[in-house]
């Protein structure tokens, strides 16, 4: 299950002026049903453009290439819920493509390269659409199994033009492949190994990470050394409302 | 801890709470729900009570009591409940009807007199030998609203973290190990310490665990049941 509480939200800003002047100028009635219309050129569509700095907090754990969304009132993944194989792509391999093309996205953006540690990278998002208020960024860390960290289904639809808005955001676990740090699992830099595999041998359940163990901590089979450990926060979100 | 404030409602009726509430004469109805974080950390019955500001069933940097040590590391909440009780908190005990299980959320309704306006929790996390997740006197907002709070892990400072099993009585030693761990769990660990020389409620160290599951000197798997902060999350509704 990957949506929740999927909702349109007509009463959003500017929706409802939008609305009411295409029942004016045309008489349509419920053209706000469907998402996938965009309403009558009645006026100059509105742009709502954003501005997203994501910052690598941890110390030897490079991010994959930031995936950046908006869509309407949704979660793209929830502790205690399993993880959609999109999400369960870009947890295990880094890979966003079908990530970003999850149909309830409105808008997407994503980085050109990884984001090394102690590394900014920004991406800026635009969409025309009134519904797309909401947001959601997700990037691995590469020198795991399955981890992840991000935010999703944040309301951005308060923020004011130049407002920014900020978090510290934790590491997730997609539950989707054990964290046994073993030679050939690990797509980073650390191992070069496989990344995403369709077994799902772990909880199946998205929870918080429990942080990764190492060859020098007590899991001799791992890849992972001392430098690969992080705690939470691992990422600094930043966005900032640009028009 | 993180706080977290959500949607502000403005309507008329948020005006009218907030002025009853201000003028003390009205008790709050809160909506809570808690969610186990981890994937690999059991909660024992959590409890969950509001309470007055001068109230703390535990404390940072403070000894535990006999009735926090006795959760800590046995999961047994009567204790609590009764101080609790008699210091005329509102409670709820045991919203899971058992363990909480990794990455599940329990949910429940509470009504708080309007003298009872501190909200703490606590449960023990297993395995571990004196390990709890706890909230500690929060204050709860007037203003109608979803607030979250991230909650983080303690450690009593009553038990030696030998990681190893045994007992949940009370000053006895090792870790309780309730039907569901049972199989999770490693055996014949030499022991990690047999100190406690922090005898102090503290934000707890973490476990350190093994790798080998017949032996080694942890029966605690370091790459399921270790944890980072925070280990849950509590999402309250002020009505």
């Amino acid at each position: 299950m990957l949506i929740f509480n999927a909702q349109n939200k007509s009463t959003k800003k500017l929706a409802k002026p939008l609305f009411i002047a295409g029942l004016l100028t045309l008489g349509l009635t419920a053209c706000n049903d469907n998402d996938n219309e965009t309403p009558p050129p009645v006026d100059p569509p509105t742009e709502y453009s954003y501005s997203v700095t994501l910052t690598n907090l941890t110390y030897a754990q490079p991010l994959s290439p930031v995936a950046v969304s908006l869509h309407g009132d949704a979660k793209m993944w929830q502790v205690g819920e399993a993880a959609s194989v999109a999400l369960e792509k870009l947890a295990e391999g880094g890979d966003s493509a079908d990530f970003i093309a999850l149909e309830n996205n409105l808008a997407t953006a994503t980085a050109e390269g990884p984001t090394l540690p102690g590394a900014s990278v920004t991406v800026n998002i635009s969409t025309m659409d009134p519904q797309a208020t909401y947001l959601t960024v997700a990037t691995m860390l590469v020198n795991t199994n399955d981890a992840f960290s991000g935010l999703t289904g944040v309301d951005i639809s308060t923020l004011t033009l130049n407002q920014e808005k900020s978090w510290r955001l934790n590491v997730y676990d997609s539950g989707t492949e054990k964290n046994n740090e073993a030679a050939g699992t690990i797509p980073g830099p650390a191992d070069g190994g496989v990344g995403y595999d369709s077994t799902r041998d772990d909880i199946d359940l998205v929870g918080y990470h429990s942080g990764v163990v190492s060859k020098d901590d007590g899991l001799p089979s791992s890849v992972l050394t001392q430098a690969h450990r992080f705690d939470n926060p691992a990422v600094k979100l930043t966005i900032t409302r640009t028009k | 801890m993180k706080v977290i404030k959500k949607s502000p409602i403005k309507s008329t009726l948020s005006v009218l709470a907030l002025a009853l509430a201000s003028s003390n004469t009205m008790a709050q109805d809160l909506s809570i729900t808690v969610t186990n974080l981890t994937q690999g950390l059991y909660f024992t019955p959590v409890i969950t009570a509001a309470h007055t500001s001068e109230n703390h069933i535990f404390m940072s940097g403070e000894m535990a009591s006999d009735e926090l040590q006795a959760m800590a590391e046995g999961g047994s909440i009567s204790g609590l409940s009764s101080i609790l009780t008699n210091a005329d908190a509102n409670i709820n005990e045991n919203p899971a009807a058992g363990l909480l299980a990794p990455a599940m959320s329990a949910s429940f309704d509470l009504t708080n007199d309007s003298t009872n306006t501190h909200l703490s929790l606590a449960a023990m996390i297993l395995p571990s030998n004196d390990g709890f997740v706890g909230l500690d006197s929060w204050k709860i907002p007037e203003e109608a609203g979803t607030y979250t709070v991230f909650l983080n892990a303690y450690d009593a400072g009553t038990e030696a973290n030998d990681e190893l099993r045994g007992s949940g009585a009370p000053g006895e030693a090792g870790m309780p190990v309730p039907p569901p761990l049972d199989p999770l769990l490693g055996m014949n660990g030499t022991g990690v310490t047999d100190m406690e020389s922090n005898d102090k409620v503290h934000i707890h160290r973490g476990s350190l665990g093994d790798s080998d599951m017949s032996a080694g000197i942890s029966d605690i798997n370091n790459s399921v049941q270790r944890w980072l902060n925070p280990v849950a999350k509590l999402t309250i509704t002020v009505k």
